[in-house]
């Protein structure tokens, strides 16, 4: 079960890294970044994880309870935060690149080289 | 002092904010003028506190939380000299930045301001910090506002592009580090850098320690744009406007160097101690293969702002490999390189900034000779250029003379002359380019170099007075920075300090008071190592010959131009294409680097 | 696929292979999975309570224990907000003349009253963040989904009073705004950066936690807004021509 865990983080980064660098489409590159990113979020969560462990959230409950880690949480929140607004400028840069060029196939666009 | 840590960070961003507030209720010019007042205020208190932390280090715990039983329960800022002088550099280079806009930049400059205001607080903060996820947020923050100042001048394709690759790479790279910050979360549970060195020392570095070390260098390698990481700083540097090139260059790459020490001492130098030869290594192997490609490309660019990101790149693996010696004197050495490159390159890309204004193409061989009525530009690029050469006692010179002395005491001397290559190949290219477009030398045609789309110009109506003028102070500082009495001996202190994990941990997570260190500091100049005078010298040698080369290479014999581009054309041609511009090759090249990293350490460590 | 791409697969795959391998071998030195017994993260559990009387824990770090970085993150959404604004003003049409508004009775009765629910659950997220699951960033996320139905139940023209930056604006660096402004406010009397001002209240009800109530807002509102200003660029620059074009 453990590896299973962490089997699937390194899954899921290699296959979003894989699918941006194949990439024919601005739009899916930026949804592989998604990907890629989701599996920072389920190692974190994975490493907060307690077998038995309630919500880390007191209410009505008994303090000491077991929980699960509060910590990793909030570093997930802010992970998720943080794609959501790199995917915007990204998506963003892709529909400028749409108008500029009519195409959103990366390799087609770059004039830059060198 | 401890209550100034907060505020390089909070005025910039309140200011950002209140600019969004006022939306369109006020004249563009007030809306400037604040974001010049906050940069300003930063760059003072950034400066209040590197005086405060020459003598101790300065410590604030956000929120009032203090360790609990050496325990970290908030984020720190942990504030030694070298890091506030990071962040006041940056700061300075924000400040300077926004008053040359207040003329270059017209259209947009509101959001543009917001932006740069939220660049510079990102900086200061990524500088000052003490705690490792806090460090990832200011590194995502620098990331968001500088895709964005990338892609200012949508009209065109290859600002999209270069604003693309830049927002890729350097996402996952980030997402490189954050993956790390977790495997030492699970291994230590503490996001604090002392915490984290403390419970790592106990034991040698172990597979997840390992691995978690590749992740997280090798992400700050991306921003630090260290070969093979590098492909995104020339296409974000084509890409964004002058004031912006100045940013990049001059404190965000080399935060991420500065970072890879910070890390390094702090939390990786106790389980990795034993094994210090096989990170110097690698580490120094990366960084003279980036200085010499970094010059090898420079040379090959026509674009001006292209030139002086690979000088960039050059200067930056010249940086890590100092770093990388893991000694005192180098990181001093570094810590000077920092800050006259900072000062000098920004300072050039704002002349590249008058030029595109005034000469209305961002193209050496397009410009050629109509520089000749900007004589006072053309002066302050000659000056910049020789700042970065290194001759004695100015610009980089003092840099290079402490680089040499911890490369010596490492039993790695050949690193002198590497130094001395690179610096001198970038300078000629710089060189060549001045005297094509300021004195019309030089052949109006060169295939060796690269054709890249031109940059549109912005409007004509601009102040080349102040522009001039704040390139011109940049230059200057930058040129003289060196000259400051006890400059010197008083990195040399803050390396030392900075090198020291075990006092870093006592100060955080005890409340050890540091002895004040005010006796220690000293007033003396620099002194000049003969030696070191030396390989200046023989930079300028090499610049003088590859600048000469660059403007008449078609006067040399048929027979030896055959011969020469019989042998070098191919290398040359093929690590040019590999910088093509696409975003998946990038790719893909960090992700082979990140597996050679990870091999060879894996193996070694 | 042009052979650079069919390339850069071939060599791509491999490479990432043996990285996958590699990070697997890392973190076959962390803890077993549903082992975790963290120091940190136990005591934040054990003293969040009796010290700041939230019963959410993840709340209490979110904005207080590690506050500052909610900071930087706010202001991360902040920028990218502005940076998409800046990305996409060329391209934004504002104000279509064609009337599209939803021709289906059950999908306009439907959206009003989904409206108003989803905008309700928000808030009660936000507000009771501090008691329960919920927060300031995940109640704004809510507010702003909200509203957007706004434009899916009843076209774009009813959608324009509220997609507006003029309106919108004010909010987003309002809220990102006094954030900062809390933690000097804090500074200026005398205690570190962001140290709770107010008292901390009762466990358990609203007024709990002292100044995270206020910052929890202050997100809330910033977060919100922000989501509007995106879904507004995007709407403008994608949908918008479209529509203007039937």
């Amino acid at each position: 079960m453990t590896y299973l865990a962490y089997a699937v983080v390194a899954w899921v980064f290699a296959v979003g890294v894989y699918g941006a660098i194949v990439s024919r489409n601005l739009i899916h590159l930026a949804l592989c970044l998604t990907v890629t990113q989701s599996s920072t979020y389920i190692l974190l969560l994975t490493l907060g994880y307690r077998h038995g462990g309630r919500a880390p959230i007191f209410k009505g409950v008994k303090l000491g309870t077991a929980a699960v880690d509060p910590v990793v949480q909030s570093l997930t929140l802010t992970d998720v935060v943080v794609s959501v607004t790199v995917i915007a400028l990204i998506l963003a840069l892709a529909l400028d690149v749409h108008r500029q060029s009519g195409s959103v196939d990366p390799d087609e666009i770059s004039t830059l080289n060198g | 002092m401890s209550w100034a840590l907060p505020l390089p960070v909070a005025i910039p961003l309140i200011a950002a904010a209140l600019l969004v507030v006022g939306g369109e209720l006020l004249p563009r010019r007030v809306y400037d003028a604040i974001g010049i007042a906050a940069a300003a205020a930063a760059t003072a208190f950034a400066l209040l506190i590197l005086q405060a932390s020459e003598r101790h280090d300065v410590l604030h715990w956000f929120g009032g939380w203090h360790p609990h039983n050496g325990i970290a329960l908030g984020i720190s800022f942990t504030v030694d000299p070298l890091g506030a002088g990071m962040a006041a550099l940056a700061c300075a280079l924000d400040l300077l930045a926004l008053v040359y806009s207040w003329t270059f930049m017209r259209r947009q400059s509101q959001t543009f301001d917001v932006l740069m205001l939220t660049f510079g607080g990102a900086m200061a903060g990524f500088a000052l910090t003490g705690d490792i996820f806090n460090m990832f947020v200011w590194f995502e923050l620098m990331g968001v506002s500088a895709y964005a100042l990338a892609g200012f001048m949508v009209e065109e394709l290859g600002p999209l592009q270069g604003a693309i690759n830049f927002a890729v790479t350097n996402t996952v790279g980030a997402y490189m580090i954050l993956m790390g910050i977790a495997l030492l979360y699970a291994r230590t549970d503490a996001l604090n850098l002392a915490q984290i060195g403390r419970t790592l020392e106990r034991r040698p570095a172990d597979r997840l320690v390992i691995v978690a070390f590749v992740l997280i260098v090798t992400g700050l390698m991306v921003k630090a744009a260290i070969v093979p990481f590098h492909f995104w700083l020339a296409d974000a540097h084509a890409a964004s406007p002058a004031p912006v090139c100045m940013l990049l260059s001059g404190a965000m790459v080399e935060l991420g160097i500065f970072f890879i020490a910070r890390v390094y001492w702090t939390v990786f130098a106790g389980p990795l101690g034993v094994h210090e030869a096989g990170v110097r290594d690698v580490l120094v192997g990366l960084g003279v293969t980036t200085a010499l490609v970094g010059a090898a490309m420079c040379f090959l660019q026509r674009h001006l702002k292209r030139l002086l990101a690979y000088s960039t790149i050059s200067h930056a693996g010249v940086m890590l490999t100092g770093v990388a010696l893991l000694d005192p004197h180098s990181l001093a050495g570094v810590a000077n390189l920092v800050l006259a490159h900072g000062l000098l390159k920004g300072g050039l890309f704002l002349i590249c900034g008058i030029v595109l204004v005034e000469l209305r193409h961002i193209d050496e061989l397009e410009v050629r000779g109509a520089g000749r009525r900007l004589p006072g530009t053309g002066v302050l690029w000659l000056v910049g250029t020789v700042g970065l050469i290194g001759i004695p006692p100015l610009g980089v010179f003092l840099a290079h003379q402490l680089l040499d002395e911890g490369a010596r005491a490492q039993g790695f001397g050949w690193l002198a002359a590497v130094g001395a290559v690179a610096s001198g190949v970038c300078a000629g290219a710089m060189l060549r380019a001045g005297a094509r477009i300021f004195l019309g030398w030089g052949a109006a045609e060169d295939a060796l170099l690269t054709p890249e789309p031109d940059e549109d110009a912005p409007e004509r109506d601009v102040s080349l007075g102040l522009m001039a003028t704040v390139a011109g102070v940049a230059i200057v500082l930058g040129l003289v920075a060196a000259l400051v009495p006890g400059l010197e001996a008083r990195t040399q202190l803050a390396a030392e300090r900075f090198a020291d994990p075990s006092a870093y941990r006592a100060v955080v997570l005890h409340g050890a008071a540091h002895g004040d260190m005010a006796a220690h500091l000293s007033h003396s100049l620099l002194s000049v190592d003969t030696g070191s005078a030396l390989y200046g010298f023989a930079a300028l040698a090499i610049a003088a010959a590859t600048a000469a080369f660059g403007l008449w290479h078609r006067r040399l014999p048929g027979g030896l131009r055959r011969a020469g581009a019989r042998t070098l054309w191919p290398p040359v041609t093929v690590m040019r294409d590999a910088h093509s511009g696409i975003v998946g090759d990038y790719l893909v090249w960090l992700g082979a680097g990140t597996l050679a990293v990870a091999a060879v350490w894996a193996l070694t460590l | 696929m042009s052979s650079r791409q069919r390339l850069r697969g071939v060599i791509a795959a491999p490479v990432l292979t043996v990285l996958g391998g590699i990070l697997l071998w890392g973190f076959s030195g962390a803890p077993a999975f549903g082992d975790f017994h963290g120091a940190y993260g136990d005591l934040l559990n054990r003293i969040a309570v009796p010290q700041r009387h939230t019963t959410n824990v993840v709340t209490a770090i979110v904005f207080d224990y590690r506050g500052f970085d909610t900071m930087g993150e706010e202001f991360i959404l902040f920028a990218s907000v502005v940076g998409v604004v800046l990305l996409l003003r060329d391209i934004r049409k504002p104000a279509g003349s064609k009337d599209d508004a939803v021709q289906s009775d059950a999908i306009r009765l439907f959206g009003v009253l989904m409206v108003g629910v989803v905008v309700v659950v928000g808030l009660w997220l936000a507000a009771f963040g501090l008691v329960t699951p919920g927060g300031g960033f995940q109640g704004g996320v809510a507010i702003a989904g909200g509203i957007v139905l706004v434009f899916l139940a009843a076209g774009y023209r009813p959608w324009r009073a509220f997609g507006r930056e003029a309106l919108l604006d004010p909010f987003e660096g309002g809220g990102a705004a006094s954030y900062v402004a809390l933690g000097l406010a804090a500074l200026i009397a005398g205690t570190p950066f962001l140290h709770n001002l107010l008292g901390n209240g009762t466990t358990g009800t609203l007024l709990s936690g002292g100044s995270m109530t206020l910052l929890n807002w202050a997100v809330a509102i910033e977060v919100a807004a922000a989501n509007l200003v995106l879904y507004t660029e995007f709407l403008e620059s994608y949908l918008v021509p479209h529509l203007s074009e039937r």
